[in-house]
């Protein structure tokens, strides 16, 4: 066991880390936001608007990360210079880079398994509060904002955690689409110095403490609300 | 881009057409699936006794090994289990004397996912295991069955009802898992795919083609493993 290369290697796993976490948080935040779209769709939208999400999710859920993420590296980047006048302007910088298209199938991927929970959570909430809500002559879109949503999401929070932990782990294959994540710089590092497992070990380290973070985190967040068992 | 009269020749089964290597792929696929299934399946029945029965020291090794499947990411732990089994395997093998093997790479495929599944198995097992009412297994105690005819004739029929959801949840996540073995270099789907893909610079064409296999793969398995959880319900009281 050799550990001195993380000397001169930390400030390339700082930044590896710092691209995983944020591939993280851009899927989850936008993910989720996309969720409530998906899962408000299946529960109370109309027929034609049901079918597609339900038909969204179950795409996404079908098939594997890593072929979503190569269809829009490879397959859609490769249509993109296609479209005239792209190439000049000012997004093309972004819409170059492994990363863009990493966070956005990240985050379609993580909307659709997502919407699932809450599909679930919005239908277990309680009928008689939404009732409630209503005989205080509440408008729905008041109703949602202030009890159908705030409601599920709470019900859905444990199954959420793990689904966040989930995302965690799926944020490696973002090395394949040649983002410096953490996982790449341990690649990087077993190329430069031979040395296969230390670095795995050292990756491994910082994805089990994150994953404690974020069960830690989730359970303060579920605290915060008393529930009699 | 060229007209979808060329397109479809692509998708050909026969040799100018990449079809052919698509669909051996997506049988690389469902093989590799298939096997490392049912590694897990017999690492998780042994590891949810063990989780149950086992003494101290077994719990714990247990415990260690579900714990920290779960917790790694998969493509890490395929990776690293990948490696690390072929290369401690012939370390073993120099050690004993015995000259050094090249590890078939579908063998390599099916035990390292297997490993991967026999720990979320040991999980959903232990469950269903638990949910089993303790009544049928005492009865059977007092027939004068022995652990092993017990655990034949009662538990394994009255815990697959129980495990089904959850073994169907993981067949799902082993087919789509078993496209990450393409990162270490076994043909499967997904990088006959990339090499499809990569030929014809067809990109887009070959992963929505793939991606489509992927889903019928899914769809299918929904279809079949409705049918054998309502084969394995049968006769049990039906809720809601």
């Amino acid at each position: 066991m050799d550990f001195s290369w993380i000397f001169s290697y930390w400030p390339l796993l700082a930044a590896g880390a710092v691209q995983t976490v944020l591939l993280l948080v851009i899927s989850v935040v936008f993910g989720f936001i996309l969720a409530i779209g998906l899962a408000l769709a299946q529960v109370i939208g109309p027929r034609w608007l049901k079918l597609f999400a339900r038909g969204y999710c179950t795409c996404l859920r079908g098939t594997p990360l890593l072929i979503q993420l190569w269809l829009l590296y490879y397959g859609v980047g490769s249509l993109l210079p296609m479209i005239p006048g792209l190439r000049a302007s000012f997004l093309w910088p972004i819409l170059r880079e492994g990363f863009f298209f990493a966070a956005v199938s990240f985050t379609l991927n993580y909307a659709a398994y997502e919407a699932e929970v809450l599909r679930g959570a919005l239908l277990a909430v309680p009928k008689g509060e939404l009732e409630a809500g209503r005989s205080f002559g509440m408008s729905s879109s008041t109703l949602l904002r202030r009890i159908w949503l705030p409601r599920a999401v709470r019900i859905a929070l444990p199954t959420i955690a793990g689904e966040v932990v989930l995302q965690l782990k799926a944020t490696p294959l973002a090395f394949t689409v040649t983002v410096m994540d953490l996982y790449a710089v341990a690649y990087k590092v077993r190329q430069d110095t031979l040395l296969v497992y230390e670095p795995l070990m050292v990756v491994t380290v910082f994805y089990v403490c994150l994953t404690l973070i974020i069960t830690r985190a989730f359970k303060v967040v579920e605290a915060q609300v008393p529930v009699r068992r | 881009m060229s007209s979808s009269q060329s397109l479809l020749e692509l998708l050909s089964p026969y040799p100018p057409g990449w079809g052919g290597v698509l669909l051996a792929g997506a049988l690389s696929t469902v093989l590799i699936s298939l096997g490392a299934y049912l590694v897990g399946i017999a690492i998780g029945l042994v590891g949810a006794i063990g989780k149950l029965k086992g003494n101290r020291p077994v719990r714990f090794v247990l415990d260690l090994y579900t714990t920290a499947v779960r917790a790694i990411p998969e493509l890490i732990l395929i990776i690293g289990l990948y490696y690390a089994g072929t290369d401690g395997l012939n370390r073993i093998l120099s050690a004993l004397g015995l000259p050094a093997v090249e590890i078939n790479g579908f063998v390599a495929a099916v035990a390292v996912l297997g490993i991967v599944q026999g720990a979320y198995m040991t999980e959903v097992f232990r469950g269903a295991i638990l949910a089993i009412p303790v009544g049928q297994i005492e009865a059977a105690a007092a027939f004068g069955m022995r652990p092993r005819l017990r655990f034949r004739r009662i538990v394994l029929p009255a815990l697959l009802p129980n495990a089904l959801p959850g073994l169907a949840n993981l067949w799902m996540s082993v087919t789509k898992d078993s496209a990450l073995i393409a990162v270490v270099g076994y043909q499967e789907l997904a990088l006959a795919t990339r090499i499809a893909a990569g030929n014809t610079k067809h990109y887009f064409l070959f992963f929505l083609a793939s991606a489509a296999l992927y889903l019928a793969i899914t769809l299918i398995s929904n279809v079949v493993f409705a049918a054998l959880e309502s084969r394995f319900r049968r006769g049990q009281p039906t809720t809601a």
